[in-house]
């Protein structure tokens, strides 16, 4: 069915009578990504209650080795900077660095899966160990796969933000600036994780 | 009748279906994509209906002689998750939230119309998936809750594909709500204040905020529960270490302000219903703007009232004892606006007001009951037996299920330009308000003795009053003949309505009736007063 492109049509014809009203798909953006930490908040506080009620049976491992997951804190807030620089450079109309920065950024978030998929293949427990095990790789999945999200996202936009021809450019930068904002909450979100799972 | 969508472009070539094929089209018109909630919701209705008749044709004798047991537990899961995901949070939110919120506020569609599509597409879908999941093997039969380790223990399809569905569903609601505080907040037309607002907007707005905040919280506890299914992890199951207790938690956060985010659109239509039909301001606007927004934020911190006898303790329960005793406050505060609304006022005795006034009457009631039921020695004494089932549905369907009909006679004139039959309305009111205290108002008797919930079987000395509670669920049943008859009579040769019929304020009947597509013909009126009746100069207008 065509419908969706005819009632554009429509929508377009009657242009001028209908006002301009703000952007305001950043407003729903945010509201989406309150819901999506209200969900993290979810997993947190189960996290949280089966350690403070829960005892582990004996023998039971939890104990985790911090080098790669304070690695992957580094990796994650240094590619917050390299995005906000993609940011920067697009402004100033540099489309190139612009692509350049976000595929630098893209290359930071890849490090960050391929070690955190390291960390998993070296732990000494599996998914179904016990509750801090599955709790744990359920956290960090959930995360794992919004940073993949988030990297496939940066992936496009940086195509599209190649010069010329791409669709983002300093006029139309809100793909960009969404994406942006999506990774700095995932970023977010890993710290508290990070300081929740690794030093708690 | 002409509703053809584009009938101020017919210069320009649509391919846009016309007439009643618009409602089965991927239309991004908010009041098309309203309907398609009403329609979608009410055939989902009549499947649940069809479940709860057969779950009272089961308790009319004491054996469990109309279906096995575990096919009633098949039965009773089915028919909770559909009529609250399906029927009820679709409608009140979905159906009259996209028809009226972009009128309220001035606008010509909702902020994110393609969203708006994708939150409705999602729900047909998903229902069908949760029908589906009756007939696979091991349907899920842990009711609407799914506690674990009830919903663990019996580790099958059905219940992976339930919880796959409610999951979808929960998606389109968070959508709708995203796409709702959008609208109203930033799509206001210039100079529309927020205490201008019609109260429906601010019922809608503090749903949209509870949909936000806590139906991502189910969909996390949800997926916890399916790794528990398929991955055996160990997260709700006491065998691997896991706590239920926990999950209880998670699923109350969302299914308490469930609850409000069921019945406050209700509110919200009710004060639009009540000010037309009374012609009479709406009482107390600014305190029931304030209640809704104190309905929200208490409504967030209760949720552990369901829970008294899950080993709480006792600092648990009296925090939440006295955190739900606060809500009968702003609750009480709108109930004595609404009666005061009408106290005085030029009330007309029609279809849409009967229901309104059902509405009032049975809320009320079941408002005590849950007041009661917040205190712990009750709670203790009634827990898990009919008088939550009673008490339940004396709040979804005698609160909320009275107003969709209401709101249907209401704004049926709107939607198609003609008047519905007030006999038969009248009829289907009788019918429906007779039927639902005659079915619902003797379990509060029977939870008082002690017959449990969930349980196909049940002591023979409860038999009697379970069989007149099953003839008030027939005459329910029976209550849709008369409406169903009234909707197709009156579209095909109902009386023309006019733009107004009902004289109302409200900026929606500031249109004509059925709205062009993009609902006003040039500018949106500016309606600083909705509820200015008995003002002369509104009266002129």
């Amino acid at each position: 069915m065509t419908t969706l492109d005819s009632s554009k049509e429509i929508k377009n014809n009657k242009s001028e009578a209908s006002e301009h009203h703000e952007d305001f798909r950043m407003f729903g953006l945010i509201t989406f990504l309150i819901a999506d930490g209200m969900t993290f908040a979810g997993f947190f506080a189960a996290y949280l209650t089966y350690k403070a009620v829960n005892p582990l049976p004996d023998g039971a491992i939890y104990e985790l080795e911090l080098p790669i997951p304070t690695l992957n804190t580094i990796l994650l807030l240094v590619s917050s900077a390299t995005f906000h620089k993609a940011g920067k450079a697009l402004l100033k109309n540099k489309n190139s660095d612009t692509q350049k920065w976000l595929i630098v950024t893209a290359l930071l978030g890849i490090t960050f899966l391929i070690c955190q998929l390291f960390e998993y293949f070296n732990l000494p427990f599996g998914l179904t160990d016990n509750l801090f095990a599955s709790t744990f790789y359920a956290l960090t999945g959930f995360h794992g796969l919004h940073v993949t999200l988030g990297t496939l996202m940066i992936l496009i936009i940086s195509w599209q933000t190649r010069p010329k021809e791409g669709r983002i450019t300093n006029q139309n930068m809100f793909p960009l600036e969404a994406v942006e904002l999506y990774w700095h909450f995932v970023d977010g979100i890993w710290v508290i994780l990070f300081i929740i799972l690794y030093l708690l | 009748m002409t509703i053809s969508i584009d009938s101020k472009d017919s210069n320009t070539k649509s391919l846009q279906p016309k007439g009643w094929l618009r409602y089965f089209s991927f239309s991004l018109d908010h009041k098309v994509i309203g309907i398609q909630y009403l329609i979608c919701g009410f055939l989902f209705y009549l499947i649940g209906g069809t479940l709860a008749s057969a779950i009272r044709i089961e308790l009319a004798s004491p054996m469990s002689d109309f279906m096995p047991r575990d096919v009633y537990n098949q039965v009773l899961t089915l028919h909770g998750t559909i009529m609250i995901f399906l029927w009820i949070v679709p409608v009140v939110n979905g159906a009259f939230g996209n028809y009226l919120i972009p009128f309220y506020v001035g606008a010509r569609d909702m902020a994110f119309p393609r969203l708006n599509a994708v939150a409705f597409w999602l729900i047909p879908p998903s229902g069908l998936m949760l029908v589906a999941s009756y007939f696979v093997e091991g349907a899920a039969q842990a009711g609407w809750t799914a506690y674990p380790p009830l919903s663990i223990t019996t580790p099958q399809s059905g219940q992976i594909i339930w919880i796959m569905s409610v999951l979808l569903l929960g998606g389109s609601s968070i959508f709708g709500g995203i796409n709702f505080i959008a609208t109203i907040i930033k799509l206001r037309r210039p100079g529309l204040k927020l205490m201008q607002l019609p109260m429906y907007c601010w019922a809608m707005l503090g749903t949209s905020l509870l949909v936000v905040l806590s139906t991502p919280v189910l969909a996390g506890t949800l997926i916890l529960l399916s790794f528990d299914i398929v991955a055996h992890t160990g997260f709700f199951n006491p065998v691997l270490g896991g706590n239920v207790v926990v999950y209880q938690h998670l699923f109350w956060f969302y299914s308490h302000p469930a609850v409000y985010i069921m019945v406050l659109p209700a509110f919200g239509l009710v004060s639009e219903i009540l000010p037309v039909h009374s012609r009479k301001p709406l009482f107390g606007y600014t305190t029931m703007v304030f209640s809704i927004m104190g309905i929200v934020v208490l409504g967030l911190v209760v949720w552990a009232h369901h829970m008294f006898t899950s080993g709480t303790p006792p600092w648990m329960r009296l925090f939440f004892t006295i955190a739900t005793a606060f809500i009968a406050v702003p609750t009480g505060i709108k109930f004595f606006n609404w009666v005061a609304t009408l106290w005085g006022g030029k009330i007309s005795i029609n279809s849409a007001m009967l229901f309104s006034c059902g509405f009032i009457i049975n809320f009320v009631f079941g408002g005590i009951t849950g007041v009661a039921l917040a205190q712990v020695p009750f709670d203790i004494h009634v827990h898990d037996t009919y008088f939550v089932v009673a008490h339940f549905h004396y709040i979804v369907y005698g609160g909320t299920v009275f107003i969709i009909f209401s709101s249907i006679y209401h704004w049926f004139p709107k939607v198609t330009g003609k008047l519905m039959n007030e006999k038969l309305g009248i009829l289907h009111f009788a019918i429906t308000f007779i039927g639902f205290n005659l079915c619902f108002a003797p379990q509060h008797w029977l939870g008082l003795n002690g017959m449990p919930r969930r349980v196909a079987e049940y002591d023979p000395q409860f038999q009697f009053v379970n069989q007149i509670s099953s003839v008030g669920a027939l005459l329910m049943a029976i209550s849709t003949i008369p409406f169903l008859v009234n909707i197709f009579l009156s579209i095909k040769n109902g009386k023309d309505s006019g733009d107004n019929p009902w004289n109302a304020l409200t900026p929606e009947w500031l249109t004509s009736s059925p709205p062009p597509v993009e609902n006003w013909e040039g500018e949106a009126p500016l309606v600083e007063e909705p509820y200015g009746y008995g003002n002369p100069i509104s009266q002129e207008n």
